[in-house]
């Protein structure tokens, strides 16, 4: 049975209170003066011009002591050191990767960054170098953290952990990266059924939950069995949620993510994609999280 | 097409999803995303529409020029098809990027419309081989979310839908030299009748299950697809064979029906917000690009 909606457009805005809270927030757009105060160091974002600090970016104004920097509300993904990022891996080099990361440049993994199978722990020889190819191939996903930023601004990632590594079964979203908030861990295990990562960089990773914990560091062999019935229902949903979020602009973390997912609930998962449950569902998240913070 | 790298887990999630009818966002095999169409958005067209099918966004202009017969076909007019790729779509449309698949869809175009009962030809006729109404069609891609050849078709219907053609008076002179005479009234015209209009429907095979509305994941897990043109009446007027996999006859046959089916109730929804739109008038609030 073939469903086909269609509908005329309406002209859409983002729903919920007017007034941010947290007090006023102050947005300029690029050439708008945010201060004619000559006593502040100008930071990011900004630029004098005539004894006036303007705007170079659209953002919000954030003043630490002296400093005045704009901080850009869509921007490609400025990475710090210990970020969590999910990466695609674009292309294969000698003793390197390079890995797209939603950034102005595409990130670096070196081969000593990465775990050998079995968590060996010994110099890289020139077989692996070799063998690269068999650990990551172009199109991969991995989940990594920034070890450090270049000088131009790259990034280079490592996965030196047992947490990081290959990605098997799931789905990516990719959002704006000012969405995501940051938290102490970005690796979440929700009740709902699936597991997500939340990269910094705006790639959202959702996988179903590991039954047992894998002995394989970083997960070099994928699982390519198929996904249960019931683990693909709540991924898709979480999936839909994520999307309906990121159309209204809220912050992406657990909490928001499972308070969208309970609303949900009474919706087909096909259905959450229509503008107007769209707007129900975002309305009653937002409330939820004005309840728990007040 | 732009086309998305997804890694082989990826891959092998989104087929076995297909086989079990659920796909990543929760459809079933025959579902298409949600489609909001307008008319009338370009003001100097004789007849526009704007499709937005999930991230695929087409615009189509139509525009109605005064011009010869061809020779073979002296009593008809005719349509010419233009498809332009827009770089605003993807970086890979940049300069010349983009006209190798403008070609191929307006290749398709051609002959899906090839048809004689598509489009009345002979109501554009003027005068037998001297005068004849030439439509143009211009299609602009101004994004690839996947599945674009049935959002060009739905768009191109929608603007042939809304195509106004003025009417016009043939006179004849003492010496036998005929004028053609423009009506003063600017809402005096003519309309198509696009009832025989047909649509296009891209079947995506999946492992062994095949998809519709596929959106760029999808496309890029699937080896091949079969592309077929219906009627609201059901009746199919084309088919072609896209990718580089190879189709089993029996498959084809399914697909075909599957086809057939989702066709039908893609002319029926999309002939009810026609109508639609149509009958709020000028009290419709136009959204246009700034919505």
């Amino acid at each position: 049975m073939a469903a086909i909606t269609m509908r005329l457009p309406v002209a859409r805005g983002v729903v919920g209170p007017g007034v941010p809270r947290g007090g006023e927030k102050h947005l300029v757009a690029p050439g708008d003066t945010i201060t004619t105060d000559t006593g502040y160091m100008r930071g990011h974002g900004t630029y004098v011009e005539e004894e006036k600090l303007i705007a170079s970016v659209a953002g919000t104004v954030e003043r630490v002591n002296k400093l005045v920097c704009v901080k850009a509300l869509k921007t490609r993904f400025n990475g710090e050191v210990g970020d969590v990022v999910v990466g695609r891996i674009t292309e294969v080099q000698q003793k390197r990767w390079k890995v797209e990361t939603n950034s102005r440049l595409d990130s670096v993994l070196l081969l000593s960054s990465m775990n050998l199978p079995g968590g060996e722990l010994r110099r890289r020889s020139a077989e692996d170098e070799l063998a690269m190819r068999n650990y990551l191939q172009e199109g991969d996903l991995i989940s990594a953290e920034v070890q450090s930023v270049f000088s131009d601004g790259a990034l280079s990632l490592h996965t030196r952990s047992l947490k990081y590594g290959k990605l098997g079964q799931g789905v990516l979203v990719q959002v704006s990266p000012s969405l995501v908030k940051r938290q102490k861990t970005h690796f979440h295990n929700l009740p709902c059924g699936a597991s997500v990562i939340l990269g910094n960089n705006g790639f959202i990773w959702i996988y179903p939950t590991p039954q047992k914990k894998d002995e394989e560091a970083g997960g070099f062999t994928t699982n390519l069995e198929p996904v249960s019935l019931s683990d693909r229902e709540v991924i898709s949903r979480l999936r839909n949620c994520i999307v309906a979020l990121v159309t209204q602009k809220l912050m992406l973390f657990d909490t928001s993510i499972l308070y969208c997912y309970e609303a949900s609930l009474p919706h087909q998962i096909k259905d959450i994609l229509k503008p107007e449950v769209m707007e129900e569902i975002v309305l009653e998240t937002r409330q939820r999280l004005l309840d728990l913070e007040g | 097409m732009a086309s998305v790298v997804l890694s082989e887990a990826e891959k092998v999630y989104i087929m076995h999803g297909v086989q079990e009818d659920l796909r990543v966002d929760g459809r079933g095999c025959e579902d298409y995303r949600s489609a909001e169409v307008e008319t009338d958005v370009v003001s100097n067209t004789s007849g526009s529409a704007r499709v937005k099918l999930g991230h695929t966004d087409i615009l189509v202009g139509v525009k109605a020029e005064m011009g010869t017969p061809k020779l073979e076909k002296p009593d008809e007019g005719y349509l010419e098809f233009f498809v332009d790729c827009s770089a605003n779509a993807t970086p890979e449309f940049e300069g010349r990027g983009g006209e190798e698949l403008g070609t191929e869809i307006a290749n398709t175009l051609y002959r899906v419309f090839s048809s004689e009962s598509s489009v009345d030809l002979k109501s554009l006729c003027i005068n037998p081989r001297e005068h004849c109404w030439v439509l143009y069609v211009d299609v602009l891609l101004l994004e690839c979310g996947g599945n674009l050849f049935d959002a060009i078709s739905i768009a191109v219907k929608a603007a042939l839908f809304n195509t106004r053609i003025p009417k016009v008076r043939v006179l004849e002179d003492e010496e036998g030299s005929k004028e053609i005479e423009l009506s003063d009234d600017p809402y005096d015209c003519i309309r198509l009748n696009v009832d025989d209009v047909p649509c296009i429907v891209t079947l995506s095979k999946i492992g062994y299950r095949h998809v519709v509305d596929a959106t760029p994941q999808e496309e890029a897990c699937s080896l091949a697809s079969l592309l077929i043109s219906v009627t609201s009446k059901g009746a199919l007027t084309s088919m072609k064979k896209m990718g580089r996999g190879s189709l089993d006859p029996e498959s084809i046959f399914e697909m075909m029906e599957t086809g057939k089916r989702v066709g039908k109730s893609l002319h029926i929804a999309l002939q009810k917000i026609l109508d639609e739109e149509e009958s709020l008038g000028t009290s419709r609030q136009k959204v246009g690009f700034l919505g």
